[in-house]
C-alpha cells in the first residue's frame, strides 16, 4: 500500500496536484476508451460486445478470485480490473466469439494470465513489469495463433469482397503491398476515410482512429497523461514509415496509413501510458515513446508479424525502470531541475 | 549436514529432493529445465543422465578425496565431470539415439552444472563414499522429479498429449486433446512460465507441510 502511494508521488504526472485517486483514474480512464469502444460495437456487432464483456467479467473475476485465495481485501473497486478487461476486449478479434470452432475460451485465459500472472503474482497494482493487457493478448497471440487472426469484416462495410473475414489492412500491406490497399479501398482518400472511421477489419477497439484519438485528448486534457509519449510514439513511427515504409526508394512511404492502421492509436495513447509500466520523467518517456515508435516500425517492416505494437511496448515495459534510472542520474548531476526530485 | 552417520542415509536422500532440489529451491540448472522439457521423455532422459552424472561423480570424487591435492582440486572435479558426461553422451548415442538427437547439446552442457561441481567440492570431497553416493543420488532424484514434474505439466498443457517411454528406444504417446491447446508452454516462453509456476507451487506446498508438521509437534 505504501509503495503504491509512493509510486503516485514520485510521479511528475500533474494529477498529484489534485485529490485524484487511483480509482477515479481507471475509471476515466474507461470513460475515455468508450467512443473507440462504441465504435466497436457499431462495426462488428453483439460479437464485439460479447468479447469485450467476457474479458471484463472474467478479468475482474479472476482478481476476485485471487484476492480471494490469499486471503487480501478485494480492490475491485479501483477498476483497475476493469480497464484490464477492457483493453484486452479491445485489443481482441471479433471474430472469437465462435463456437464451431471453439475458441470463446481464448478471452477468458487471455484474462487470466493478464490478471493472475501478469499483475497479481507480481505484486498486484503498481508492481507489474508488464502491461497486463498486452501480456494477455501476447500469451493469446502465441497460444492460438489462427484464432487470434481471423478478422472480421465490419458489418457495415463498403469492401467489394462479400467475404465474413479479410485481412487487416496492415495484414494486406505488409502481404501485397501498397498498390493493393488503394486497389481495395479506391483511392487515398477513401482509404484514409475508412482507417479514420474504423471501418475495417481489425481488433474491437483499435479500427478507429478518430474516436481513440477522441479519447487519447479527453485524457490529455484531463491531465491524465502527458503528451510525451504518444508524440514521441507517433513521430518516430511516422519518421520511420515516411523513410523507410515506400518500396525501393528512401522517403517514399505513407506515413499516414501507418499512424492510423493497425494498433497504433490505441497502443500509443492508452496503452503506452500505463503509469505503472512506462517512466515517469518526462525525457526518460520521450525515448520511451521513441523506442516504441522505432520498435513498431522495425516489426511491421521487416518482421514476421503484420502488426508490432503489441511487443514493441512490452519490450519498452521492461526497459522502463532502466530509462528511469539513467535519466534520474543525468538530471542530478546537470543544471538545478529541482521539480520531480524531492519526494524519495 | 556434514554428519556421515549411516542412520542419515534417508535424510541425506530426502535433502535433495525436497529442501535442496537442484531446481525448485535452489534454481540451479535452469537451462536444461527449459530446454529439453517441451516432451516428457526427454525431460526423462535428461533427468537419468543427470542422475547418473551425479551418482559417478559423487563416488568417484569421495574415492579419490584423499589424493587430491587442494589447491588443484577444481580442475580435478571437472576432469571427472568431464569423463562421466562423456561416457553419459556415449551411451546415449548408442542405445538412445533419437532422443540424443534432440537433447545431446544439454547432455554435452552437463559438464557445467553448477549443482553437479557444488556437490564435489561441498559433499562429496568430504564424506565418505556411502554418504556420497546417497547424497548424488538425492540430487539426481530432485533434478529427476523436477524435470518430469516440468515436462510433463509442459506436454501436457502445451501439446495435449504425453510421450512416455517405455523403453530404451520404445515411446508411447498418449494423446488427451487432438488440438494444440497452449501453444505457448512448449515455446521457450512457456518453460519459463512453466518452471515459474511449478517453482512457487513446489515451495507452497512445502511451506504448507512443514507449518503443519511443526503445529503437530508442538
Amino acid at each position: 500500500m505504501e509503495a503504491k502511494k509512493e509510486q503516485l508521488i514520485v510521479s511528475v504526472s500533474p494529477h498529484i496536484k489534485s485529490d485524484e485517486t487511483t480509482s477515479r483514474i481507471m475509471w476515466t480512464v474507461s470513460l475515455a476508451l468508450m467512443p473507440a469502444m462504441l465504435s466497436g460495437l457499431y462495426f462488428f456487432g453483439p460479437k464485439a460486445l460479447f468479447i469485450t464483456l467476457l474479458c471484463i467479467v472474467s478479468s475482474i473475476g479472476f482478481e476476485q478470485l485471487y484476492m480471494k485465495i490469499v486471503d487480501k481485501k478485494s480492490p475491485v473497486g479501483d477498476g483497475s480490473a476493469f480497464l484490464t478487461g477492457l483493453l484486452l476486449g479491445m485489443n481482441m478479434p471479433s471474430s472469437l466469439w465462435s463456437f464451431s470452432p471453439f475458441t470463446a475460451h481464448v478471452p477468458v485465459v487471455a484474462s487470466f494470465v493478464a490478471i493472475v500472472i501478469t499483475k497479481q503474482l507480481f505484486g498486484g497494482l503498481g508492481f507489474n513489469v508488464f502491461n497486463p493487457a498486452l501480456i494477455g493478448r501476447a500469451f493469446a497471440l502465441i497460444s492460438w495463433p489462427k484464432a487470434m487472426t481471423v478478422w472480421n469484416e465490419p458489418t457495415a462495410a463498403f469492401l467489394a469482397m462479400d467475404a465474413k473475414t479479410s485481412a487487416t489492412p496492415l495484414g494486406v500491406l505488409k502481404e501485397e503491398g501498397i498498390a493493393k490497399l488503394l486497389e481495395i479501398f479506391g483511392d487515398k482518400v477513401s482509404l484514409y476515410q475508412h482507417l479514420l472511421t474504423g471501418n475495417r477489419a481489425g481488433s474491437i477497439g483499435e479500427t478507429s482512429a478518430i474516436a481513440l484519438l477522441i479519447g487519447g485528448i479527453f485524457l490529455l486534457a484531463k491531465r491524465y497523461i502527458s503528451w510525451h509519449i504518444p508524440v514521441s510514439f507517433l513521430g518516430t513511427a511516422a519518421l520511420m514509415a515516411w523513410i523507410f515504409g515506400g518500396k525501393g526508394a528512401l522517403f517514399t512511404g505513407d506515413p499516414i496509413v501507418h499512424l492510423i492502421s493497425g494498433g497504433m492509436m490505441l497502443g500509443a495513447w492508452f496503452m503506452a501510458t500505463d503509469y505503472v509500466t512506462s517512466p515517469t520523467i518526462k525525457k526518460g518517456q520521450l525515448l520511451f515513446g521513441a523506442g516504441c515508435g522505432f520498435l513498431t516500425m522495425l516489426i511491421r517492416l521487416k518482421g514476421g508479424f503484420p502488426e508490432g505494437v503489441m511487443f514493441a511496448i512490452l519490450i519498452m515495459n521492461c526497459l522502463s525502470p532502466l530509462i528511469d534510472r539513467s535519466f534520474r542520474s543525468k538530471v542530478f548531476g546537470v543544471v538545478s531541475q529541482s521539480k520531480p526530485k524531492e519526494a524519495k | 549436514m556434514s554428519s556421515t552417520s549411516s542412520t542419515n542415509l534417508k535424510d541425506l536422500i530426502l535433502n535433495g529432493i525436497v529442501k535442496e532440489n537442484t531446481i525448485f529451491k535452489l534454481a540451479l540448472s535452469l537451462c536444461p529445465s527449459i530446454a529439453v522439457t517441451n516432451s516428457l521423455k526427454n525431460g526423462i532422459y535428461m533427468g537419468i543422465a543427470v542422475l547418473f552424472v551425479q551418482v559417478m561423480v559423487n563416488l568417484t570424487i569421495s574415492l579419490m578425496r584423499n589424493i587430491i591435492h587442494p589447491k588443484v582440486r577444481l580442475p580435478i572435479f571437472m576432469l571427472v565431470i568431464s569423463g562421466w558426461v562423456t561416457v553419459t553422451q556415449l551411451m546415449m548415442a548408442a542405445f538412445v539415439p533419437d532422443v540424443y538427437a534432440k537433447v545431446g547439446l544439454y547432455i554435452a552442457l552437463i559438464v557445467a552444472f553448477a549443482s553437479i561441481l557444488a556437490r564435489a567440492e561441498m559433499f562429496a570431497s568430504k564424506n565418505s563414499i556411502i554418504p556420497s553416493m546417497a547424497d548424488g543420488l538425492g540430487m539426481g532424484i530432485g533434478f529427476l522429479f523436477a524435470l518430469t514434474t516440468i515436462s510433463f505439466f509442459r506436454e501436457l498443457v502445451g501439446k495435449g498429449s504425453l510421450t512416455v517411454p517405455t523403453g530404451l528406444s520404445t515411446q508411447h504417446v498418449f494423446t488427451f486433446i487432438n488440438t494444440k491447446p497452449l501453444l505457448i508452454m512448449i515455446l521457450p516462453a512457456g518453460g519459463f512460465l512453466a518452471v515459474g509456476i511449478l517453482m512457487a507451487l513446489f515451495n507452497w506446498i512445502n511451506a504448507r507441510y512443514a507449518a503443519k508438521s511443526a503445529h503437530a509437534s508442538h
